[in-house]
């Protein structure tokens, strides 16, 4: 006989008085796993849009209200192109591009797709040098790279990634990832839209975006074939670093008084509102794991040991020490707040999966060290519960062994 | 040796006070078979605890081999029993969710013996009480004799000098109380001391010394011991 296998066969022939406190202990677990697990990527998500777009600011039409960046243009309402001049002329210290979108609704052989007008960089650095202007000026302390639209880095293929491009010609088309693959288009392929031919250029990486679906024309061509005029329904100003963003912000809001100037850091404005809930949720849950799992826990130890007097009082008479005992019911209650932990670890991480896509609208994968403080949070609370109950049981009097019933 | 110094046992319970056992002498010698009958409430129970090391008396000493056991700290009491104390209860003791085999094994467990001394041990002793195909049963699938035997079994498990029995005759048939009787004039011959504690002056007659505990005051009482297995 060990000391655990006592332990294995007492749980065995009383399992069910136990099961209510694993079960609470288990279930505060799951909250807390599950929450944490979903707040984690949501957070990283929102990080990584920081990171990738946290320089960049976005002009829209007063109107409009947006979640998606990447889904910027796609509205109804319009703002004149003459204010992608007005910016290239202000020669705003820390703009390093600019890039006005105008989408259509277009039907690509029977697919429904978006036909996105941008303007190449080399138009617009044309249209600055024409008039004397020098478009891009960093600004003083800005560390980052200079990251100019030029020929090299900003060939068709990497529009996705930079945003820009530099040379867009008449009847050029480059397509999305998703829209390539569904209809097999290639570099060097025809495809006719809204009644013209379009050479394609480029087909593009995926970028899990809605950028996938997209296929990007010279502006001025889908001005002309949807007969929008000279609109746009965005701009997007691309700035050097984070630091000029806010500074941009004000600027383009003197300078375009009718429209709305909103940053990346706005639109991730509810995501990172949603993870602020999220970890005030955890909070709530560990509380709720302490309270609701620690008493049940508590009790059904202390139940447990009554029960047990008799035998305890025996062990005694046949020489176990008060450190035995006591040990016999924390070892206990670790393995039980272990396996409330990993129950919880497991569950908690399953309902994420769950969770993630549908509440949160984030991919989530299971995080390992999760499963780490699950089970020493669990342990811990178990432990900490059957303190008092464990010296209960140590403090029997041995003469319990003598006692009928 | 066993020996009580002007031992007494109040109990004090919600400010009142319960002399459970007067100021008593007793000595008991290496290899003696002793039984102590009395009335209940008497206090042969809390005589009993005392000597198992498990009750500290109000007043006096008891020593067991030059050892003033109530000087020792709690740990220390707790080996000196698991070495040398063996106990029998009259409801038995058996930890009901464990085999009989396992039941055998706990003294062996906490004396520090690996899982296979034990086993060994504890098949040997289980044998040795007739018990050798209930080895894997549990106290409830046995009858009350046998469990009395599972408990004499255990008893033996660490070979102690000394046993305590508290009623171990008092919950068992006629056959089987004969048994146990029987396995304790045996346990005496191979020269453990036995202190039994009865109602039954019948069972009290096997010892080779007989006492009387009557409201705390313990007396001998002139006796010749009947031998049931003679
Ligand atoms: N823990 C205790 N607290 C207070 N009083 C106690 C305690 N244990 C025993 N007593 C009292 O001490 C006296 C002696 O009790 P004890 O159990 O030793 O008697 P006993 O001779 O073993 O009786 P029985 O034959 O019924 O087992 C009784 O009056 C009893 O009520
Ligand atoms: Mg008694």
């Amino acid at each position: 006989m060990t000391f655990t296998s006592i332990i294995w066969k007492e749980l065995r022939e009383r399992p069910t008085a136990m099961i209510t406190s694993v079960l609470s202990i288990l279930l505060g677990v799951t909250a807390l796993v599950a929450i944490r697990n979903v707040s984690v990527f949501s957070e990283q998500e929102v990080a990584g849009k920081l990171d990738t777009l946290g320089a960049n600011v976005l002009v829209l039409p007063k109107g409009v209200t947006l979640q998606d960046y990447y889904a910027a243009d796609m509205h109804e309402e319009t703002i004149p192109e003459q204010h992608v001049a007005e910016l290239a002329l202000a020669g705003l210290t820390g703009v390093e591009g600019l890039s006005p979108k105008l989408c259509v609704p277009i039907k690509l052989q029977e697919k429904s797709a978006t036909l996105t007008g941008i303007l190449p960089q080399a138009d617009l650095q044309t249209m600055a040098a024409w008039q004397g202007g020098r478009l891009f000026k960093k600004h003083v302390g800005c560390k980052a790279k200079i990251n100019v639209a030029n020929a090299q880095d900003d060939a068709p293929e990497a529009l996705a990634r930079r945003r820009t491009i530099q040379e867009l010609h008449d009847h050029e088309a480059v397509i999305g990832a998703d829209i390539a693959g569904t209809l097999g288009l290639n570099t060097g392929d025809a495809v006719d839209m809204l009644g013209e031919t379009f050479t394609v250029i480029a087909t593009l990486e995926p970028t899990g975006t809605i950028d996938d679906t997209r296929v990007f024309a010279h502006l001025h061509t889908v001005q002309r074939l949807a007969g929008a005029g000279e609109v746009v329904n965005v701009i997007e100003v691309m700035g050097c670093c984070e630091d000029v963003a806010n500074g941009l912000v004000d600027q383009l809001g003197t300078m375009l008084p009718d429209t709305r100037i909103v940053t990346i850091a706005n639109v991730v404005e509810t995501q990172v509102s949603i993870n602020r809930m999220m970890t005030r949720l955890s909070y709530l849950f560990l509380a709720i794991l302490i309270a609701v799992g620690g008493a049940s826990m508590a009790s059904a130890m202390y139940a447990n040991v009554m029960e047990r007097r008799r035998e305890i009082g025996t062990l005694m008479a046949l020489g176990a020490t008060r450190r035995f005992v006591t040990r016999l019911f924390l070892v206990k209650a670790g393995l039980l707040g272990l396996a409330g932990g990993l129950g919880g670890y497991l569950l908690g991480s399953g309902l994420a999966l769950v969770l993630g896509p549908n509440f949160a609208g984030v991919a989530v994968q299971p995080i390992p060290s999760l499963a780490l403080i699950a089970a020493g949070t669990a342990v811990l609370v178990s432990f900490a519960a059957s303190y008092f109950p464990a010296r209960r049981a140590a403090g029997l009097d041995p003469c319990l062994c003598f006692q009928e019933v | 040796m066993l020996r009580l110094e002007q031992v007494s046992k109040v109990y004090r319970k919600r400010g009142e006070e319960i002399a459970a056992l007067q100021t008593t002498n007793l000595e008991i010698a290496d290899g003696d078979f002793v039984a102590i009958i009395g009335p209940s409430g008497s206090g042969k129970t809390t005589l009993l605890s005392t000597l198992g090391g498990m009750l500290a008396p109000t007043t006096g000493k008891m020593w067991i081999d030059d050892q003033s056991v109530y000087d020792l700290p709690v740990a220390d009491r707790a080996r000196l029993r698991q070495e040398k104390i063996g106990f029998v209860f009259q409801t038995f003791n058996l930890v009901p969710y464990l085999t009989a085999r396992e039941n055998v094994s706990i003294p062996m467990y906490l004396a520090g013996m690996t899982p296979a001394a034990q086993r060994e041990r504890a098949t040997e002793l289980l044998e040795s009480v007739g018990l050798a195909e209930r080895m894997e049963h549990k106290p409830s699938e046995l009858s009350t004799g046998q469990q009395q035997r599972v408990a004499l079994a255990r008893t033996l498990a660490n070979n102690p000098d000394l046993i305590l029995a508290d009623e171990p005759t008092g919950n068992l048939d006629p056959a089987s109380r004969q048994m146990v009787l029987s396995y304790f004039e045996k346990f005496n011959q191979t020269g453990k001391t036995i202190v039994m504690v009865t109602h039954d002056i019948a069972a009290a007659r096997t010892a080779k010394r007989m006492l009387n505990l009557s409201e705390g005051v313990l007396e001998g009482i002139p006796h010749e011991p009947v031998l049931k297995s003679a």
